[in-house]
């Protein structure tokens, strides 16, 4: 039996299958009231809880000279409320929304890491409906957040009718803004980190399994490409590392400048 | 092998995008090398661009795989 095999991907005969999105639909553990419990459902759950417990832990026994966790700890706070919440939203009113960017971020990042963890390697928002729910939650706070400021009819306003436009224009501009900035954010939002885990990883798993098989299945003259194919398997990772980084970050500094929209005062 | 014809779009799709994000970070190095001081505001609006360029391409490679 190969090792190709062994890794779940399908080989009919002697012919290569490429992996497709279909690699991402993955058997349920055990099924709780007919739902089946899939691998990125278990990691989601995994990831809130090692967020939970790495901040709790580091400031448990908090001094006024932090230790090495700590200090790591407050800096990678620190990070996500100057650099994104502050920066963005502004010094008058960014601390109240630093506790769910902050959340956001960490719980993000370690669901994508999981791509490159060994033993896991599976990004949790390579599955569109995790993405979408996570982009749900930030549609109803930045709302929220913009209603609670303005009124319902303010906050409309605020979002549909461009300033300094003449009226003239409104029946043209209002409903594209409308679709812009209501209905399509939230789709972008989610469809960003899908899209980028799911390309990312699939690159990967193509890498991988595409150098296996010409390493153990091809002639003499192909396996040196099968050993580069899997050279650029492993630069390739560290790009993935990169994005998945980023892509946390690019999502909660948009959640942040949504936010910052939302509640922006009317010229 | 077998493949299908949207990838090959998509990859055609993909060259708008590319360029986009190429000239938004260009501009961004370019500002950073004039004015180191403004990096930490440039960053975000370089990521700003950056994102929204970057919808196309994702919103071209979900129509790939679903058209």
């Amino acid at each position: 039996m190969s090792v190709i095999g062994m890794v779940g991907i399908r080989t009919e005969g002697d012919s290569f299958t490429p992996p497709g999105p279909g690699n991402f639909d993955l058997p349920g553990f055990f099924e709780v009231a007919g739902q089946p419990v899939t691998k990125p459902m278990v990691q989601l759950v995994i990831a809130a809880v090692l967020v939970f417990w790495l901040f709790h832990a580091a400031i448990k026994r908090r001094e006024l000279v932090p230790g090495r966790f700590q200090f790591a700890a407050e800096g990678a706070y620190g990070m996500v409320r100057n650099s994104v919440a502050r920066d963005i939203i502004g010094s008058h009113d960014f601390m109240k929304y630093v506790p769910y960017l902050v959340t956001l971020f960490f719980f993000i990042i370690v669901n994508n890491f999981f791509g490159s963890f060994p033993g896991i390697q599976f990004p949790s928002f390579s599955r569109a409906s995790m993405a979408y729910a996570l982009a749900g939650l930030s549609w109803v706070i930045y709302n929220a957040a913009g209603i609670r400021r303005h009124g319902f009819a303010g906050y409309l306003k605020l979002q549909c009718v461009p300033a300094g436009v003449t009226p003239f224009m409104y029946p043209l501009l209002v409903p594209l803004e409308f679709f812009s900035n209501i209905l399509v954010r939230p789709v972008t939002l989610a469809l960003r980190l899908f899209a980028n885990m799911l390309a990312g990883h699939l690159l990967v798993i193509l890498f991988a399994t595409g150098g296996l098989y010409m390493l153990q299945e091809g002639s003499l003259l192909v396996k040196p490409v099968g050993l580069l194919a899997w050279l650029l398997f492993i630069a390739i990772s560290f790009l993935e590392l990169l994005v998945q980084f980023l892509q946390a970050y690019v999502f909660t500094l948009l959640n942040a400048m949504y936010i910052s929209g939302a509640i922006a005062d009317e010229h | 092998m077998d493949g299908s014809l949207n990838m090959v779009g998509y990859g055609l799709a993909a060259i708008g995008p590319g360029v986009g994000i190429g000239l938004i970070f260009a501009a961004y190095i370019s500002g950073v090398a004039r004015q180191p001081e403004a990096q930490s505001r440039l960053q975000s609006i370089a990521i700003l661009g950056f994102a929204l360029a970057e919808a196309l391409a994702i919103i071209g490679i979900a129509l790939a795989f679903v058209l």
